[in-house]
């Protein structure tokens, strides 16, 4: 079977800003496929050309073979949209968003019911509540099912648990699975990289460029370096000693805690921790702990970033 | 076609959600004729008089109290100094004075002719023209009666007898020449702003991206968001012709139908007006704003406040495109002459072409997005 999405040097300028800066990747059919990078990567940018909401400057796409300039009609009524911000009608009900969305694609709501139902049914109580009265993560599945309703062959999600919790966040990446395996190829982006690595594969994207694409695991191998975790309590001061450090290759902030990696190549994980254990000893860094770690992805994307603007 | 439904009903139910916008439709119209067709006439009520009488007789005080006593004029002051009077009308106090001349009673009684003096102020021309249309006519009055005649303001060139007559509106009564464009206006907001505020507030949501990437035609789209803003304007135009009938009297001396017709024709250009500024702007502050300045330029040069006649030759020109002129001219020509299709078929071409033109254009720009 031939890639439900196929996208050759892609590339939009917005004046003298290039959004998308030659990007190429395939998605297979049933696959789960992420873009994960920060804001303003160029991640909504690709999914309204896929979309066909915007021309692309250069470059070739197409979506279900058809492409995406010259044949996006084709392309409208087979696929399912959900944009980044909430775009549905506030001052529609819940059940009269959906039943709209159906008739817009000449369905209906019962024709599509089997496909939204895991989703749908925690919203049916609420079926006769206004849109813009209901919680974030109501909205959500709203729009997912409003999405759903006309049984795309393929899904597109931009940045679907932006501004959701934890737990909805969770919930709603156990319905991405349900529908991943009734076989529906779904293209997403996210900022996250938890919820990356619930993705088959994954594009990193960064200033309108694909730094990679492979399955999270292997991107996560691509970061070949020992990695050592840096905690305590002054992160910030040992973060500017470390970057004085004259091995030091990179260090990162990471939530609570520091990401180093050592210039010198042949030094184990377990050398290079005492190092630094011993260097932050020595600038008065008395309660850092250090512990040699497994890299993950966003350490892989912080080195392709970081080899990129070198 | 069943999409067209669909979208019919979600509009429609939209609107009836929307109780403020459901209450303007009905209290605007009420509110803005009662306000505007009686506060915005020309009619002056009580100017203020100042009388200069430096003759001090009957037939002096005789004038002085004809002007007053016919309800257009409240006496301000009365004094013999000229110096005064200029000080009253300089700050406001009166806006017309009469002057009268020492010896007044003995030139009409001698020569059965005398003058007197008007100094307006002109800072508003067409109030001091009324003003002074006024007072000649009660001192005209005055002077038949006394069989005499009074030079007024001009001490040269001959005393013309002029007499007009009023056709169609007999008493001039501003009302019936104001509730027309009113009425107008009113149909102008409804089809321009709320068409323009309507897409742009599904622009501003993101369901206009959100209908893009659906099956959904351009011309479904359109159809739906225009023909419930036309059934809404036509519907305001009703109430306010029954409250023009009602309240204010006034005439509908030709065919309801032909102005309902003429109305369908004019919110062509008025809804295609509102869907070209929509594709423009981005924010529904920015078509509030964009529409203001348009319908506000159309209304002043329209004739509804100032006669097109009186404009220069440029503005002339320019209002011949204004399909808000052309829509008044037909509004005033058949409920107070009663004009017929044939006598109001020149500008209902024009606001047919015009409704074509805009539309076409609105629509080849929507699709362009």
């Amino acid at each position: 079977m031939t890639n439900v999405i196929e996208v050759h040097e892609l590339t939009k300028r917005f004046g003298s800003v290039t959004a998308l800066d030659g990007v190429s990747f395939d998605v297979a059919p049933g696959e789960v496929f992420g873009l994960v990078g920060p804001d303003g990567a160029g991640k909504t940018t690709l999914f309204r050309i896929l979309t066909s909401l915007l021309l692309p400057d250069g470059g070739q796409a197409t979506v279900l073979g058809c492409n995406v300039v010259k044949d996006h009609w084709a392309i409208r009524a087979r696929v399912g949209y959900m944009p980044g911000s909430f775009s549905l009608y506030p001052d529609l009900s819940v059940a009269e968003n959906l039943e709209f969305f159906a008739a817009v694609f000449g369905t209906t709501v019962k024709e599509g019911y089997e496909l939204i139902a895991p989703v749908y049914r925690q919203l049916e109580p609420f079926r006769d509540r206004r849109a813009d009265a209901l919680s974030g993560g109501m909205k959500q599945k709203l729009a997912l099912s409003c999405a759903l309703v006309h049984r795309p062959e393929l899904l597109f999600l931009d940045e679907p648990t932006t501004g959701v919790d934890a737990v909805s966040r969770r919930e709603f990446w156990d319905h991405l699975a349900v529908l991943k395996s009734s076989g529906l190829p779904i293209l997403v982006s996210t900022p996250y990289m938890d919820e990356a690595l619930r993705c088959d594969r994954i594009a990193l994207i960064h200033d309108g460029r694909l730094l990679g694409v492979d399955t999270p695991a292997a991107i996560g191998k691509r970061f070949t370096r020992p990695l050592v975790r840096i905690a305590g309590s002054d992160r910030y001061g040992m973060l500017c000693a470390l970057r004085e450090h004259e091995h030091t290759a990179s260090v990162n902030l990471f939530g609570d805690s520091l990401h180093y990696t050592d210039s010198r190549p042949d030094l184990s994980g377990d050398e290079i921790a005492r190092d630094v254990t011993s260097f932050l000893d020595g600038r008065g860094f008395s309660d850092a702990r250090v512990e040699p770690i497994e890299p993950g992805i966003e350490d892989s994307f912080m080195s392709l970033m970081a080899s990129e603007a070198a | 076609m069943r999409a067209l439904r669909f979208l019919l009903v979600k509009e429609f139910l939209q609107i009836a959600r929307d109780k403020v916008m459901l209450r303007m439709t009905i209290i605007a119209p009420i509110l803005q004729l009662l306000l505007l067709s009686n506060a915005a006439t020309f009619e002056v009520k009580s100017a203020r008089l100042y009388v200069v009488d430096r003759d001090h007789t009957t037939i002096s005080r005789g004038l002085s109290q004809r002007l007053q006593a016919a309800g257009r004029f409240v006496l301000a002051d009365a004094s013999p100094s000229a110096a005064l009077a200029e000080e009253a009308l300089l700050s406001r106090r009166a806006s017309l004075i009469v002057n009268i001349p020492p010896d007044f009673e003995r030139d009409i009684v001698r020569d059965h002719a005398a003058r007197v003096q008007l100094v307006l102020n002109a800072e508003d021309g067409a109030t001091a023209g009324v003003t002074e249309g006024y007072a000649m006519q009660i001192i005209t009055r005055y002077a038949g009666e006394l069989g005499a005649t009074i030079h007024a303001s001009s001490p040269t060139g001959p005393v013309l007898d002029v007499r007009s007559r009023n056709w169609y509106n007999a008493d001039l009564r501003y009302r019936d020449y104001m509730v027309p464009g009113i009425l107008v206006q009113l149909v102008t907001v409804v089809g321009t702003l709320l068409c323009a505020m309507n897409i742009v507030r599904e622009k501003e949501v993101g369901t206009l991206d959100q209908l893009t990437i659906t099956p959904l035609s351009r011309s479904a789209f359109i159809a739906a968001k225009l023909i419930p803003l036309w059934v809404i304007a036509l519907f305001e135009l009703t109430i306010g012709l029954l409250v023009a009938r009602l309240v204010f009297g006034v005439p509908m001396r030709g065919s309801l139908v032909l102005v309902f017709f003429a109305a369908s024709v004019y919110l062509v250009a008025a809804l295609g007006l509102g869907l070209w500024i929509s594709t423009l702007v981005s924010t529904q502050q920015q078509a509030m704003f964009v529409t203001f300045f348009i319908i506000m330029v159309y209304l002043l040069m329209s004739g509804l406040f100032t006669p097109v006649r009186s404009m220069p030759d440029w503005a002339q020109w320019l209002a011949e495109i204004n399909p808000v002129k052309h829509f008044i001219g037909i509004m005033r020509a058949v409920m107070l002459k009663g004009a017929t299709i044939v006598e109001v078929m020149k500008p209902l071409l024009a606001l047919a072409a015009f409704g074509t033109v805009v539309l076409s254009l609105a629509v080849r720009q929507h699709g362009r997005q």
